[in-house]
């Protein structure tokens, strides 16, 4: 005889631990299967684009930190480029090297809390601790440079807030001798951990082009398979002098575009993004890190949408000048935001045990998401 | 004043007042409810974990309100979110303690001013015992706000909560 | 790979008068402007088009143009009367790496727009977005909702508090008890 089951709707957050902060779910399941993933969004919702109004072009930095708060650099980056773009102002290489270098840094941190909390709502907590052991090393290094530990208001329009740290260049590749044998380490720990294995393969598995017509990036769309990076395809500051691969998901434990290749992508990226700074890193030249930055900053008018390659996918910053100093309208493309949008379409079929795990491989940051 | 007033030769009995009993006890096992608000719950994992052990203390993330001692309100509070953290708050059984963490919950931080959608506070919604400064607040400074807390406890009595 | 003076050209022919204008001023960005209800077939065009298969949105922003006249209303709050609200569309093709930026303009009193849901899933939210803090209502969208401000926002507020992102915007005193200014 076959089993009755009964259709019901569990409610997931906005207080739950594998949530990623203060996002609500709503399931509708039968028996353990989900049929329907509704998001509620806007525990988090800041009013960022009103403060953008509000503000100065250069007061807008630090609330840019606040949206993507994992990889506060990378908002900072986005943000600086898109107005420098509506300015029309170029700066100097030294400021391009640091800017890159920082970037890259921060997105091996942020995809270091990516995969650990992956790992952590589906049962693995050994590799957070030693995930979170490696990111203060680079939080150390950062820290030296601009005082700060995670919102850093490091990369300002036309310039850095800092000059680099004298001891930087030699803490950067002690760090990133020190990383590589810890990403073996974390292959063999997590990896091709059998359990883990088995409760990411297979699950959650996004063709790419409902990847596409979703609007998916970054990590989320290159573990469909898809070689799409804007640090390649639509290169910004000096990406174009990098020699770096794109790592895209081939369906190694299963099929192409299930949680594990979104996981695995980003391990393969941390290792690209140490490339990249081992190529710059002997290489920044000489100058002044604020000789660019403008006294007064005060665009024509306008519209301008600039697009980075953060952690997460790509981020856009839309911005409308009316001439004056402040923005008139700044609207934030955050990646989360669009790539979250794409989980009621990977859940279903799937059971309870499996929506924490989709939600974790998609690694969406609510800050940026609600903003 | 320690816990102890006296102890007997053998070590197998000793004499204690109730009150420092049971707050020792309290003090040494605050579980926190496992919930991360916003950027301070990157800061707050970044204490539990290996760096700066929050296990130490005693303090251990618990995923339900109702075995929780403590609530670290740890970033931003939202009009939407207010309401829930306050029916999380009204499910924690007694004693109870709240730790404010960051400017945020303090007051609204960088968003008092033109945020719409921002709670100024979460002392508005429900009572705090520490409040933590700091955008975000470093570990160590979470740490600080902790031993506030303990210390807080260590004062209390049965007839009164607070000291 | 086309450039914005071909895609208003291959637009203009296609569709003629709804096609509005191309403003090449702008220091970085061409953009068309299209009527907003012509919207969704020129979208389904740009997309489904051999040369141009524009398959990805980037962005969909609404915008309070604020070019209304200001009035003073009764209780005293300033108020931008007529005057437009605009949508700007930022779109991308993955394979032939092409972008061109669309832009509706609306009047403010009664914003309508035709809904791009069906053409790019992920408008979805970003309507809903526009919808939510500027009031724009996008025709034909299957669950045009409040997203990020409280679903019972407006049982709370007042006619000048709907939406914020709009420039005449302002707090209401409480909600649910609540004091929102600080």
């Amino acid at each position: 005889m076959a089993l009755k089951t009964e259709h019901m709707v569990l409610n997931m957050g906005p207080q739950h631990p594998s949530t990623h902060g203060v996002l609500r779910l709503e399931l509708e399941i039968e028996g353990e299967l989900v049929n329907k993933v509704t998001p509620h969004l806007g525990y988090l919702h800041r009013c960022f684009e009103k403060h953008a109004e509000a503000m100065q072009y250069n007061q807008v930095v630090p609330y840019t930190d606040r949206l993507d708060y994992l990889a506060a650099i990378g908002n900072n980056f986005g943000y600086a480029l898109a107005v420098e773009k509506l300015l029309g102002i170029e700066v100097p290489e030294r400021v391009e090297y640091i800017r890159v270098i920082m970037a890259e840094l921060q997105r091996i941190a942020s995809h270091l809390v990516a995969i650990g909390s992956n790992g952590a709502d589906i049962g693995a907590l050994t590799p957070f601790l030693y995930l979170f052991r490696d990111r203060e090393h680079i939080l150390s290094i950062i820290e030296e440079t601009c005082g700060a530990r995670m919102l850093y208001n490091y990369i300002w329009v036309g310039g850095l807030s800092h000059d680099i740290h004298p001891d930087f260049v030699r803490k950067t590749k002690e760090f990133c001798n020190y990383f590589k044998p810890t990403i073996v380490e974390l292959d063999n720990l997590l990896s091709y951990n059998k359990i883990f294995i088995e409760r990411t393969a297979n699950i959650g598995v996004l063709p790419v082009d409902t990847a596409i017509n979703f609007g998916s990036s970054g990590p989320t769309l290159r573990g469909s398979g898809i070689k799409f990076d804007l640090r390649r395809d639509d290169p910004y500051s000096i990406y174009d002098r990098f020699d770096f691969e794109i790592p895209v998901g081939k369906g190694l434990m299963g099929t192409v575009g299930d949680c594990w290749d979104r996981y695995y992508v980003r391990i393969r990226e941390m290792e690209q993004s140490l490339r990249i700074i081992e190529q710059a890193i002997d290489h920044i030249p000489e100058g002044d890190v604020q000789s660019a930055i403008p006294k007064r900053i005060k665009p024509p008018k306008g519209t301008v949408y600039k697009r980075v390659e953060n952690p997460r996918g790509e981020l856009g910053y839309f911005i409308v000048s009316d001439g004056t100093v402040n923005p008139f309208r700044v609207k934030v493309r955050a990646p989360s935001f669009v790539n979250l949008e794409v989980l009621g379409e990977l859940c279903k079929g799937y059971l309870v045990a499996d929506v924490i795990a989709i939600l974790g491989s998609i690694d969406i940051v609510l800050g940026e998401v609600d903003r | 004043m320690g816990l102890l007033d006296k102890e007997f030769s053998d070590g197998n009995i000793v004499i204690a007042k109730v009150d420092d009993l049971f707050n020792w006890a309290r003090l040494s096992s605050v579980w926190q409810l496992g919930f991360g608000l916003a950027c301070c719950a990157i800061e707050m994992m970044a204490t539990s974990m290996s760096h700066y052990d929050f296990d130490r203390f005693g303090v251990i993330p618990r995923n339900t309100p109702r075995q929780a001692d403590a609530i670290i309100i740890s970033g931003t509070v939202t009009l939407k979110m207010a309401l829930r953290i306050k029916r999380l708050y009204e499910q924690m059984p007694e004693p109870k303690y709240i730790i404010s963490m960051g400017s945020c919950a303090n007051c609204g931080g960088p968003y008092w001013e033109h945020g719409y959608h921002v709670l100024k506070g979460i002392d508005r919604v429900i009572p705090v015992d520490v409040y933590v400064p700091g955008c975000p607040p470093r570990p160590e400074a979470l740490l600080e706000g902790l031993l506030k807390l303990q210390e807080k406890i260590r004062n209390e009595s049965l007839r009164k909560k607070s000291a | 790979m086309k450039s914005a003076e071909e895609i208003f050209e291959m637009l203009k022919g296609e569709f003629g008068d709804s096609i509005l204008v191309l403003d090449n001023d702008t220091p970085t960005e061409p953009i068309i402007s299209v009527d907003p209800l012509q919207i969704h077939r020129v979208s389904k065009f740009l997309r489904e088009h051999p040369d141009l298969q524009l398959d990805s949105l980037m962005c969909l922003s609404g915008v309070d143009d604020a070019n209304g006249n200001k009035v003073t209303n009764a209780d005293g709050d300033e108020l931008i009367e007529g005057g437009t609200l605009s949508v700007y569309y930022n779109l991308h093709s993955v394979s032939l790496k092409h972008k061109i930026s669309l832009k509706v303009s609306t009047s403010r009193t009664e914003p309508k727009v035709e809904s791009v849901e069906n053409i790019w899933k992920s408008a979805n939210w970003h309507e809903r977005e526009a919808f939510d803090l500027l009031g724009i209502f996008f025709l034909n969208h299957p669950d045009l909702r409040r997203i990020l401000m409280p679903y019972d926002w407006d049982e709370f507020t007042t006619e000048v508090s709907r939406h914020p992102l709009r420039k005449d915007y302002k707090n209401p005193e409480f909600y649910q008890g609540m004091k929102v200014p600080y």
